[in-house]
This record gives C-alpha cells, structure tokens and sequence, in this order.
C-alpha cells in the first residue's frame, strides 16, 4: 500500500499531519473525516454542499476544476484563488507534502 | 389538531419509507417536513444523480427513488405538513406528543419518529458581519412575493438559477435591479444566463460581476450595501433590499432543544429499536447515530422497519405482532 503526507491546517488554526492512502480512491474531504476534523461532507462527495471547501497552501499541481465544483464555489462563502472542493481531490502520489487549510464554515 | 400513530419529522427517503411500514402494522403517520416537497436531499440537492446501492435497482435518479416511495406508500394515505419546521414538542395529560410547527400547526400522537437527515435546509448566510440586524429590514433570504418589489431598488447576490431567474422577473417589478455575483460565468439554466446577458446589455438589469456584497449600512432599516469588487476596490450602492441567494444549507435546528441526547450533530439511539433517551421518540436514518452506523439510504430503511414494531407495542402493549410476508397478504391500505 503506498502512501501520501498531507497536511491538513483546522479552522482554530491546528497542524495535523496524516498519511493518506493513494490506492483506496479517497479524496480530501473523506481524508478529513476520517481524520476526525470538523468537515461536515454533507452532499457526501458530490460538489453539492460546500462543507469540503479548503485553500490549498502548496504550489502543487492539482486537477483542474470541474464546471461542478466551479458552480458550487459560486454558492460558498470565502472563496479565495486557491479554494477547492476536498471532495473533487482525490488523493494520488502527486498530493506528497500537499498543504491545506479548511475554510471558515458558513452561518 | 392532527391526529395519527406516528409523528414523522422528516420527509425524505427514510421518512417516506416509515410510513409503508407502519402501514403494514396499521399505524398511520404524517410526515411534517420544512421544505416545500417531500423527498428531502434527494429531491433539494441531487434529484437528478443515479444511487446504485438501492437493492434490486442497479441505479435509480434520487428523484424517481422519491417517486417510487410516493407511489409505495399512497395506500397508507399519509398526512403531510410541509414547508412548516417542527419547532417545539411537548406532552400533554394524556402522554400523548404534541409537535408545534413554526407556522403553529399542531400535531398529536403517540410516537415520533424523527428521520430529519442532516436537519432543517435554511438558506446560507453571506458571511456580512451585521446581517442579522437587517433580516426583514431590507435584507430577505427568500422572494415569497415579488410585488413586495414593486418600484423598489433591489440588489440580489449569488450566481445559481434563483438569483439569475428572479433578477429577470424583478426587472418588469422593481425600478432597479442590480445582480451582483464573483465571478464572471455564471451556473445555471443557459437560457437563463443568456436571458440575463441580454437585460443587462439593455441596461435593465445593472449586473456586477467579479464583486461580492461585504457591507451593509442603513439606520434600522436597509439604506446600501458596500460591494467589493476584485480589482476596482469598494463601491457604496443605495438600496432598500437585498436579496442574498445562495442556496439551502441544513442546519440540526430545533431538534438540538428537544433534550435528546445529541453527539456531534446525530442523535443516539438504541440499535434494538432506535429509540432515543425519551420514551416514545425515535430516530432513523441519518439523523441518528449508534456504533457502527452508515449513512445509507439503505440503513435508514432497515431502521424504519426494526423502529415501527416498537411503536406499534407502545399503542398496543397488549397486541402480539406477527410478522407477515407481503408477498402473502398483500399490501392492504386503508380507507
């Protein structure tokens, strides 16, 4: 099994570093969940919710944004350059050392 | 007052699903739920996205699973009060519940069973920090009656098919109508984004794009917004009203006062049965959680159908339940 680090910034400004497996299909967002970080994942992974939304801190090349994930960005709060839906990241070995930092969570 | 066997708070599949249940056990229930349509998340953010692990369907449209429920539990003739939230839950002299909706619907019944998913749907909040002090003082969330526009200045905010559709529709209402939105595509409907193109070309609708509404000011009521735009810097706008929409988003809501026994966000159960710490409420679905709990439609099913048998012993204490076989006695409904 071959594994990623990732560093995931919580909102109380917290590091957690966690190893991420890159064959089990997994994205940020169920990343987060498992990690016991506070990431609702409402829509469960479709780019429905907005619960998922981080900034990505490191210069990694990441997959391009889907009109999904565009739309609901438009939909969120606190959108930055660097937002992204953790749940349209999916972890791969290209994601070593990635930075992020989950965004403010919305009234 | 309604009147039934089961109080269902929540609409959704799992809702939908408790009713054919009870119904095989002759108890009857109404569903109250706080949006406009039953089906709950499945009908409100995915209608249109296929789920593959609904047994015997390789693949159903959350939608058409809502309609299939509809149409499984029609015989059962459940009640329904909807766009009304379940706000209160009391008792009365006779241990029966009595669940009061926000708009003052009562409901009475032995049983409550909460299937409420992840809670009510609200519409977001724009992070604006004295928001709160304008709601239904020039701020609204919602567009209930778009003639309360007439010859107003509006500026609504967002980028999804209601801000776009009713930017058009208040262009022939309101003196002025101004959509301000962050970037410069838009999502929904094309026909829709086309539509607002050419209003704004026209100069019927004065749409900002690549800005964000950060400030609001006014003394009481609304008198402007401040909105920031990404390279030209901050612009005050004068308005009465301002309409943020940006969509539905659940929120647990009333149920975290009804002194159950909450862990993040779910409330604990008893897998025997899945009722909760007060006698005669349960909850099924994703609403609840327990050791080894999955969010799956199909657990919620499964948790309705264990669920209905311990109500029904709770109306019936001294009836024995017999287990029987659809495919042996039908569905038989009720008059």
């Amino acid at each position: 099994m071959s594994e990623v680090t990732i560093h995931i910034e919580d909102r109380e400004g917290g590091m957690h570093t966690v190893q991420a497996p890159t064959d089990m299909n997994m994205n940020i967002m169920e990343l987060c969940k498992a990690s016991e970080l506070d990431v609702e994942g409402t829509c469960g992974g479709m780019a429905m919710c907005a619960s998922c939304h981080c900034y990505v801190l490191s210069e990694h090349e990441l997959s391009a944004m889907s009109e999904d994930e565009e739309d609901m960005l438009d939909q969120a709060f606190f959108v930055e350059e660097n937002s992204r839906l953790g749940c349209q990241l999916k972890i791969n070995q290209n994601f070593e050392g990635l930075k992020i930092k989950l965004a403010p969570q919305s009234a | 007052m309604i009147q039934t066997d089961i109080i269902i708070i929540g609409a959704g599949p799992v809702g939908l699903f408790t009713v054919f249940e009870a119904g095989l056990l002759k108890l009857r229930c109404h569903l109250i739920d706080s949006l406009p349509q039953a089906g709950g998340q499945c009908s409100e953010i995915y209608p249109k996205k296929p789920i593959y692990d609904i047994p015997g369907f390789p693949s159903i449209l959350a939608g058409d699973l809502i309609d299939n429920l509809m149409q499984q539990i029609a015989p059962f003739k459940p009640g329904f009060t909807l766009g009304e939230r379940a706000e209160q839950i009391e008792k009365d002299a006779e241990d029966f519940f009595i669940v009061t909706t926000n708009k003052g619907t009562k409901h009475r019944a032995k049983n409550i069973a909460i299937a409420g998913g992840l809670g009510c749907f609200e519409p977001r909040k724009p992070p604006i920090e004295n928001i709160t002090d304008f709601e239904d003082k020039g701020v609204e969330y919602i567009i209930k009656d778009p003639e309360f526009y007439r010859d107003k200045k509006v500026v609504i905010s967002g980028g999804g098919d209601s801000a776009l559709d009713w930017s058009i529709f208040l262009t022939d209402v309101a003196s002025e109508v101004s959509l301000v939105h962050r970037r410069e595509g838009f999502r929904g409907a094309l026909d829709s984004v086309e539509k607002v193109m050419d209003l704004a070309k026209e100069k019927k609708i004065n749409l900002i794009t690549n800005a964000e509404v950060v400030g609001l000011t006014g003394q009481g009521t609304l008198e402007g917004v401040t909105i920031k735009h990404k390279t030209q810097g901050e612009m005050q706008k004068p308005t009465n009203h301002f309409v943020p929409l940006f969509g539905l988003s659940p929120k647990l809501g009333p149920i975290a006062d009804w002194n159950l026994n909450i862990t993040k966000n779910a409330i604990e159960v008893d897998t025997f049965d899945y009722s909760t710490n007060i006698e005669g409420i349960y909850a099924v679905g994703d609403i609840n959680t327990y050791k080894g709990k999955l969010k799956l439609i199909l657990c919620g099913f499964h948790e309705a159908t264990l669920m209905v048998q311990s109500a029904f012993k709770r109306i019936y204490p001294d009836k024995n339940l017999v287990l029987k076989y659809t495919t042996v006695n039908g569905v038989n409904g009720f008059e």
